[in-house]
């Protein structure tokens, strides 16, 4: 296949690029103490919130942005950024009939339908539109169920106590650059609650949408599951499309207690710029979940958008018999770059981890997968298996596999397997001998390639995904 | 009216000529064999009908039921009829093989117009066709010739034709890497196949496997060229005589080797 088939098929326009017209409260750019005051004070938040920000924002200014991932950008002013947008109205509904109708507009053409009548789907949804949750869905039909699920400003003013025990217990404000950031700006997101022994009766969303020009949009995730729950959790993402960069700089936080399940899935697709790399979204998101006794946490990602993505959702097994898992498609196309992977820390005894990752790289894509498992002492007969798949399509893109091994414990058994492939031009000649078109055989090769990882998804995000990857390739074959 | 004509077609890889001057009229309904030497240009005149790409035709020209084919892609010379079963069936990983088949099969029903058949009535209909080379309904699910043996995934590409229903099937040694049953079984359901519409032209080296498809003509190519062709009774003579009562005396080329040695 030659290398000009496999530019025609990955290049097709983002759909999601639009923007909307929607009057918005934006702070001038800029951040310091009193940018930080004046945001916490917007927001109506205790005292010790506050404290927290001011805190995380010290230390932050103690810290140097990270150089070692395998990606390169031109420095971030971040003094060029606005802190906070909000899209004009009073910032929580209970009602969508008060949420600006274009608003809503937006969410429907991107395939979220806010108005739950037309929800087919058992999913909730909570929407955040810049900087703010502006519509959460069935929420008495989960309250009923003792399960919170809202925006995370709600959590600051309704479950205080609850906030105040989690934040920061599993990405404390002092874990890395863009964490610190976070934590002294973050400006809304999702808080979940789920019950001793409650299986949350629906699918929980969190739907992210950048708006607003130069704006960073830091939103935090604290999902906690209580003694033996178990909830699945949905984050989508896109950005309109605009030629500068964008910092996209979130920290999400799982607490799995004994015998709970937490099943976070994530289907990325901000704006990956243009072909020549002009603009996209900077993703620079910590995620981390904390696994007690017989707790399981399992991330699945599919990663198609951004400029650039760092991000190694992490989970520590701290609980015997604790179970993490970490599924990832990462696809880069024309000037994108990836750094991505999982750590997987074994504290319990009898711990067990499973780490798929496959990568996909076509047009001058730069993909990593960096991992790291690590085995304490404490942790007698922990086992890992790690799979790192990568595929190429094309001659001007790159896979890179850094596995990172730790092992203090001699009884720990750690399995790895790696493999790098190109789409071959016998598969797709096959193909299409059979009737099957060039561009159609590219995206049935790559789908079949993450199909261990699709398997993980919920149904409709699954069918969401492969839809994706099949447009993110459009005009990149070869 | 032939349904295949080849006219005088030359195509070379690079600027390496392979075929040098091929002409074959196959009628409708007609069993043609080809044999000859390992690297007479079989397989390169198989790919060459079927539109792969890494080969340049240079001369020319190639007619199915008289419309012309080299400028064809290869999705739509499927569309238009074509089947090559490939010599080296191709392996894709995490791809169902039924999954595979529907989507071949409902991309050129949309070509001719006709309604994708659903999920349901293609499976009906796929689970009739594999009796035909008893092939495993396991086999059905498991990615398109992944951890196959040689064998299955020469039955499998038989099961194919028998779904995609061609009116040209190339069989590309579709013999070679068969047991004595095996190959039974495979000549059984491309016997069940023959019909006055669907031409084959069966690729091989071993005259056992026209014991079972009897073919109307049989070519001998060499040196990218059909050098002699005639009735069924040449096969038999070639397995008697070997290559060099043709005048032929490459040793290495010898036809009793088998092409599964190349690989
Ligand atoms: N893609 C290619 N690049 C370079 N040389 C090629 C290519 N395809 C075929 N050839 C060469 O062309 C010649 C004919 O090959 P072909 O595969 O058509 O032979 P064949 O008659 O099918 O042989 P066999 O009986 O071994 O299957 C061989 O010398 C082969 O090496
Ligand atoms: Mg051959």
């Amino acid at each position: 296949m030659t290398t000009d088939t496999l530019q025609e098929l990955t290049r097709r326009p983002y759909a999601a690029g639009f923007v909307s017209a929607v009057e918005a409260d934006t702070f001038p750019p800029g951040l310091n103490e009193d940018v930080i005051r004046a945001l916490s004070e917007k927001k109506g938040e205790p005292p010790f919130l506050l404290e927290w920000r001011l805190k995380s924002y010290r230390h932050w200014l103690t810290l140097r942005e990270p150089t070692w991932q395998a990606v390169t950008y031109k420095p971030i002013d971040y003094q060029a950024i606005s802190y906070y947008s909000a899209p004009r109205f009073k910032p929580k509904k209970d009602s969508l009939d008060e949420v600006d109708p274009e608003i809503l507009r937006t969410y429907e053409k991107l395939g979220i339908p806010l108005v739950e009548q037309q929800r087919l789907q058992n999913v909730a949804v909570d929407a955040v539109f810049d900087s703010v949750s502006v519509a959460t869905t069935f929420k008495d039909k989960l309250a009923k169920a003792g399960v919170i699920f809202c925006s995370f400003s709600e959590a600051v003013r309704e479950h205080p106590e609850l906030l105040r025990k989690y934040l920061g217990s599993v990405v404390p404000h002092s874990d890395n650059f863009f964490a610190a950031l976070n934590s002294a700006v973050f400006s809304d997101g999702s808080f979940v609650y789920i019950p001793k022994g409650v299986r949350c009766p629906m699918e929980l969303s969190t739907y992210f949408r950048i708006n607003a020009a130069e704006t960073g949009q830091f939103e935090r995730t604290l999902i906690v599951a209580d003694e033996g729950s178990y909830v699945s959790y949905l984050e989508g993402c896109t950005a309109p499309q605009r030629d500068t960069n964008q910092l996209h700089a979130a920290v999400v936080e799982l607490v799995a207690l004994k015998g709970a399940t937490i099943k976070y899935s994530t289907v990325q697709n901000w704006y990956p710029g243009d072909a020549e790399g002009k603009g996209g979204i900077y993703n620079f998101v910590t995620k981390r979940g904390i696994a007690h006794e017989r707790a399981k946490i399992s991330w699945t990602q599919v990663e198609t958008g951004s400029a650039i993505t760092w991000k190694y959702p992490s989970v520590i097994l701290k609980g015997d018999d604790s179970v993490g898992e970490f599924y990832s498609v990462a696809l880069t196309n024309n000037l994108q770059q990836a750094d991505t992977g999982t750590k997987m820390v074994h504290l319990g005894k009898n711990t067990r981890s499973t780490i798929v990752s496959k990568g996909i790289s076509a047009g001058r894509g730069q993909n990593t997968y960096r991992g790291l498992v690590k085995v304490l002492k404490s942790a007698e007969n922990a086992r890992n298996y790690t799979q790192c798949d990568s595929l190429l399509l094309g001659d001007k893109c790159g896979a890179h596999t850094v596995p990172y091994i730790e092992v203090k414990n001699a009884s720990a058994q750690v399995e790895h397997e790696a493999s790098t492939s190109k789409i071959g031009e016998d598969q797709l000649f096959y193909c299409r001998q059979r009737g099957i078109s060039q561009e159609d055989a590219v995206s049935m090769i790559v789908n079949g390639f993450c199909r261990q990882v699709f398997k993980e998804l919920p149904m409709e995000f699954a069918v969401e995904a492969q839809k994706l990857l099949g447009v993110s390739l459009e005009g990149s074959v070869g | 009216m032939a349904l295949l004509s080849v006219r005088n077609l030359h195509a070379r890889v690079g600027d390496k000529d392979i075929l040098k001057g091929i002409d074959l009229e196959v009628g409708a309904g007609e069993v043609h064999a080809i044999m000859g030497p390992n690297g007479s240009g079989k397989s390169t005149l198989a790919s060459v009908l079927a539109g792969r790409d890494a080969y340049e035709v240079t001369q020319g020209e190639v007619l199915l039921d008289g419309k012309p084919l080299l400028e064809l892609a290869p999705e739509a010379r499927a569309a238009e009829g074509v089947f090559l079963a490939f010599q080296y069936p191709v392996e894709i990983p995490g791809v169902g093989n039924l999954h595979f088949l529907r989507t071949a099969l409902n991309a050129q029903r949309r070509v001719k117009g006709l309604e994708e058949l659903d999920a349901m009535d293609f499976l009906q209909m796929a689970k009739e066709k594999s009796k035909l080379v008893q092939l495993d309904a396991a086999f059905m699910n498991r990615s398109v010739n992944e951890g196959f043996s040689g064998g299955e995934k020469k039955r499998n590409e038989i099961f194919q034709m028998a779904v995609l229903e061609p009116r040209l099937a190339i069989l590309d040694e579709t013999d070679s890497g068969l047991d004595i049953d095996a190959l039974r079984t495979v000549a059984g359901g491309v016997n069940g196949l023959r019909s006055p519409q669907r031409s084959m032209v069966v690729i091989t080296h071993y005259q056992r496997l026209l014991d079972y498809i009897v073919p109307d003509k049989v070519h001998v190519m060499a040196g990218g060229r059909i050098i002699r062709s005639g009735g069924r009774e040449l096969a038999l003579e070639l397995e008697e005589k070997g290559y060099g009562w043709l005048g032929l005396q490459d040793g290495k080329a010898a036809a009793t080797k088998g092409g599964e040695a190349r690989r």
